[in-house]
């Protein structure tokens, strides 16, 4: 039985058809471009929630999305253990809806920041890294004006093994120089208690194609693969 | 019921833990550069007025307030919500 992902639209989207081009013509699997009025959970093995804008990012980015209807069958997905990932602001949207932990603010230095960044692995147990190592560092382009993360449940993030990627340099070493937003312990990105929701910051649909990367790696194709490994293990 | 219209001014700003880069840039950046050194201190903020339909003051209040609550028109692990403001429309 193929695999069957929805790609979340909502007004705003602008990286759908790029996950969309990764998912059928770099993965080779079946991925549906579906308006957030339409998503029906019941017809998808794992959705993604894309980057871009939503709702003009009106009161605070990603909060007029988080009451869409999609967020209700979303919700319904991740109860159900089916694998989601929010990228930049789907990663706004998954935690405006308390899909995930924390919130993402403005960047520290108030800039729109597009660059290519380093993360380090810190868990490779979820529905999306676990054909990375724990320690790996990869190159991914970052590109977000409100992304710096912030939580009042560090300890418990920690704790329960949440935060799965933190901006590093190319050795892997947490510093401060190496986080370009200002984000809490250099988090770029969380997953939910039971592993199979996640969200970060970068883009790892514009890395996973050695033409489009400073140094071709590829290593934004991990998480679509994670993502295809996870749900056929899943079906048994 | 006798409805009277109101306007309820609120104010959201980041809480103390979570930092405020456009109140920290506002007072670093523009107004100590300025000769407004004397100015120690200054948050940003979202500020909405919300013209309702309500019986009195106080229904007008916790309308909004649960409102906000209920569609996180604020973000609870970010900001904090002030009513700052709640007059009858003539």
């Amino acid at each position: 039985m193929s695999i069957k992902i929805a790609v979340i639209q909502f007004p705003g989207s602008n990286c759908d058809l790029d996950v969309i081009h990764v998912l059928n013509n770099v993965i080779g699997i079946e991925a549906s471009l579906i308006w957030h009025n339409h998503f029906k959970e019941s017809q998808f093995d794992g959705a993604i929630m894309p980057g871009g804008f939503s709702f003009g990012d009106y009161l605070r980015s990603g909060i007029i999305a988080a009451h869409s209807p999609a967020i209700d069958e979303a919700k319904v997905m991740v109860k159900d253990g089916r694998p989601i990932i929010g990228i930049c602001n789907g990663f706004q949207i998954l935690t405006e809806a308390q899909l995930l932990p924390g919130a993402l603010l403005r960047n520290d230095s108030l800039k729109f920041i597009c660059k290519w960044v380093m993360l380090r692995v810190e868990n490779n147990n979820t529905a999306f890294t676990r054909k990375m190592k724990r320690g790996d560092v990869i190159h991914i382009p970052i590109a977000h004006g409100e992304g710096q993360y912030y939580t009042d449940r560090l300890k418990e993030l920690e704790e329960n093994n949440q935060i799965v990627f933190r901006y590093s340099n190319e050795k892997g070493e947490v510093t401060h120089n190496a986080n370009p937003n200002g984000s809490l312990e250099n988090i770029a990105g969380v997953c939910n208690l039971e592993q199979n929701c996640l969200g970060l910051m970068p883009h790892p649909e514009r890395a996973s194609e050695a033409i489009l990367s400073p140094d071709r790696t590829t290593h934004g194709i991990l998480f679509f693969e994670s993502m295809v490994d996870f749900i056929k293990r899943r079906r048994g | 019921m006798n409805e009277k219209v109101w306007i309820v001014e609120l104010i959201m700003e980041n809480k103390p833990a979570a930092r405020d880069p456009v109140g920290e840039t506002i007072r670093k950046d523009l107004l100590s550069k300025k000769n407004f050194n004397m100015v120690t201190n200054l948050h940003s903020g979202q500020y909405l007025r919300v013209t309702i339909n309500a019986e009195n003051k106080d229904h007008a209040k916790l309308l909004v307030e649960k409102m906000c609550n209920h569609l996180r028109i604020f973000n609870p692990i970010t900001q904090n919500l002030n009513i700052i403001k709640i007059t009858q429309l003539d």
